[in-house]
């Protein structure tokens, strides 16, 4: 009687969000500030959304522009499939690259769970961002989180009249239609929540996974990546006097100067982060450190990290947003720093414990991707390298050292390799940001969109605005985490019961086995 | 009657079998098992966690056999399974108490 009751509820209450959504008027909701001069001409059939500057989507409206702006750009065709081909390939990194990765690493018992928790986390992140995460982290709000102009995606494109809404992206004139941009963004969102899973795997409830991920999507996702990647847009740099106004527009941390090409912060630390408090908070698995608990298929958490690597190339590059030289230089970073870690984690590894093991290797490509992961656009083929290997050995001791050291069983090592990878990359963006070590800098002036002088860039300065940076996302995301998790323990309960974890997860709390003989 | 169990390596399975056939031996039931003796077992390591692992694959064959048979049973197994290095395995012989063939309804030494 309950569980129905309990299923009415909620499918009254999708119903009643579904019907609210269809029922948004065609016309954009009124435009705030940041809009390309253009779209102002027709405000009825462009829709100029808050995110990232937006210039007018409908051909039609390129007239009636005042005398000095250009005609509104249109999104080009290689622009917008590379972003669609790129939002393709950050899903494969989820489902199946990440579900394998950690599946092969937990016992057999439990390896529909972590697949389970993996595949409907994503898929339910996913839908809560088209809901309303979206809105929160791109469009405009204040310096920590967006505002509800894009709630339920109104206005990110017009059925009337068949216009879409187009999203900014690094270079003046360039556009993507907004909703691969969302699109694009709703697979980080989405694979940063995933992430954490491996944290507390094999013990953990099925329903408290779910509702703690809503919790910490909503309050720590959504604001870090708003802080980090929210701005106006080249578009809206038209002249000196409005740079000031527009820079106040942007998140905290954009504000702050912090490079993060794709996500080191964004999606790692804080996933990194969440996982560790949820490591410590769930406790550790009974027979941890007795018991054998070793991996049950090494072969399929290699099949998921070679997933992981192809599909990090749409991670990465594609979050250049459009197909030109930097995506090129975020791609070959990926290449080379993954490379790298690799033989960085063998060569640790064989020198440490005289062995060079496949899981380590899989591991080490894992680290250097995300080792490179803010510095993929913002580094010189050499300093990726750099990174790489950096983030290999770094990240091997983040899983045998630091592990240790932080007495938490993290399962899967996600703050291991996550965090520290996470940490180690970020700071070093900063280093091999510098003209003076082959990187690109940082755009200095969007008015006129020139980089900084080789000699104005400092490296000390740079680091110093990334290790805050960091600091900001291990304390939200810790800060975050630690109340998510208590409120889910205090209203459903964190773990599942003893019996249940020692028969385990998957014949438990999911009803079936994965391998029937 | 007896049932004669021999746990020997894996890899000898085959010279083994042969042997028993060519004394006469008909039928014989194998399974895959893992134990340790005085064999080490090995070291596994999955990034920072390590295992030490004592048991070791082994194979177990069980051969229901006459009472006159047993002295070249035991014989042919441990000649054919012998390496000299340890860890070859054991031989144990059990008195059977009844055979039965399951197709005919034959007992005792007919069954063999």
């Amino acid at each position: 009687m309950k569980k129905l009751l309990i299923s009415l509820a909620l499918g009254w209450g999708i119903l009643t969000a579904g019907s609210l959504a269809l029922a948004q008027t065609a016309a954009p909701a009124e435009v705030p500030a940041v809009i390309a001069p253009a779209a102002e001409a027709k405000p009825a059939d462009v829709a100029a959304p808050a995110a990232a500057a937006m210039a007018a989507a409908a051909p039609a409206a390129a007239e009636a522009a005042p005398a000095e702006a250009a005609p509104a750009p249109v999104p080009n065709k290689g622009d917008t499939a590379w972003m669609m081909v790129s939002t393709l390939l950050v899903i494969l990194m989820t489902v199946p690259g990440l579900a394998l990765f950690y599946g092969g690493l937990v016992r057999s018992k439990n390896m529909l769970s972590v697949l389970m928790q993996v595949m409907v986390t994503f898929s339910m992140i996913v839908v809560l961002w088209f809901i309303y995460g979206y809105s929160l982290a791109f469009t405009e709000g204040n310096a920590f989180v967006g505002g509800f102009d894009r709630l339920f995606m109104k206005g990110i494109w017009d059925n009337a009249s068949g216009t879409f809404a187009n999203a900014a992206t690094f270079s003046k004139g360039v556009v993507i239609p907004e909703i691969v941009f969302a699109a694009f963004q709703a697979t980080f969102a989405g694979i940063t929540c995933a992430l954490i899973v491996g944290a507390f795997a094999e013990r953990m409830k099925f329903a408290a996974v779910l509702m703690f991920m809503v919790l910490w999507f909503t309050f720590s996702y959504a604001p870090i990546a708003h802080m980090v990647w929210f701005w106006a847009g080249p578009d809206a740099y038209t002249s000196a006097e409005v740079v000031d106004k527009l820079n106040a527009t942007a998140g905290y941390l954009w504000q702050s100067g912090a490079l993060d090409f794709a996500g080191g912060t964004v999606v790692h630390i804080n996933a990194a982060v969440a996982g560790l408090v949820g490591a410590y908070m769930v406790g550790k698995r009974i027979g941890y450190g007795k018991e054998s608990m070793a991996p049950h298929s090494l072969t399929l958490t290699m099949v998921g990290a070679s997933l992981l690597w192809v599909g990090w190339f749409g991670f990465n590059a594609g979050s250049a947003l459009e197909a030109n030289g930097f995506a090129a230089l975020a791609f070959i970073n990926t290449f080379g720093a993954t490379a790298a870690a690799v033989l960085a984690w063998s060569i640790g590894e064989s020198l440490h414990k005289g062995k060079a093991s496949m899981l380590g290797a899989a591991s080490g490509a894992v680290a250097g991707l995300v080792a490179i992961t803010p510095a993929a656009g913002n580094v010189g083929i050499g300093g990726a390298l750099v990174i790489g290997a950096v983030g290999g050995f770094a990240c091997l001791w983040g899983v045998t050292g630091l592990k240790k050291m932080l007495g938490a069983d993290d399962t899967l090592d996600v703050f291991g390799v996550h965090g520290v990878g996470g940490i180690v990359g970020a700071l070093l963006t900063g280093v091999f940001a510098s003209p003076s070590l082959g990187g690109p800098g940082y755009v200095a002036d969007w008015v006129t969109a020139t980089g900084v002088a080789a000699a104005d860039y400092s490296i000390g300065a740079q680091v110093w605005i990334q290790a805050k940076a960091v600091l900001t996302t291990i304390v939200w995301s810790g800060v975050v985490s630690v109340i998510a998790f208590k409120l889910v323990d205090l209203t459903i309960g964190l773990r599942v019961s003893e019996e249940d974890e020692r028969e385990g997860l998957d014949i438990t709390s999911h009803g079936e086995t994965a391998y029937n003989r | 009657m007896k049932l004669v169990t021999a746990i020997i390596k894996p890899f000898k399975l085959d010279e083994v079998r042969e042997a028993l056939s060519s004394i006469g031996v008909q039928g014989i039931t194998v399974t895959e098992v893992k134990g340790f003796g005085r064999q080490k077992g090995h070291t596994e390591l999955y990034r920072g966690a390590e295992y030490v692992v004592d048991f070791l694959p082994k194979v177990k064959i069980e051969a229901a056999i006459d009472d006159a048979l047993v002295e070249r049973v035991i014989e042919a197994i441990e000649g054919a399974a012998r390496t000299g290095k340890i860890g070859d395995g054991k031989i144990f012989v059990y008195n059977l108490e009844q055979v039965v063939r399951i197709r005919t309804g034959e007992t005792g030494n007919e069954a063999l």
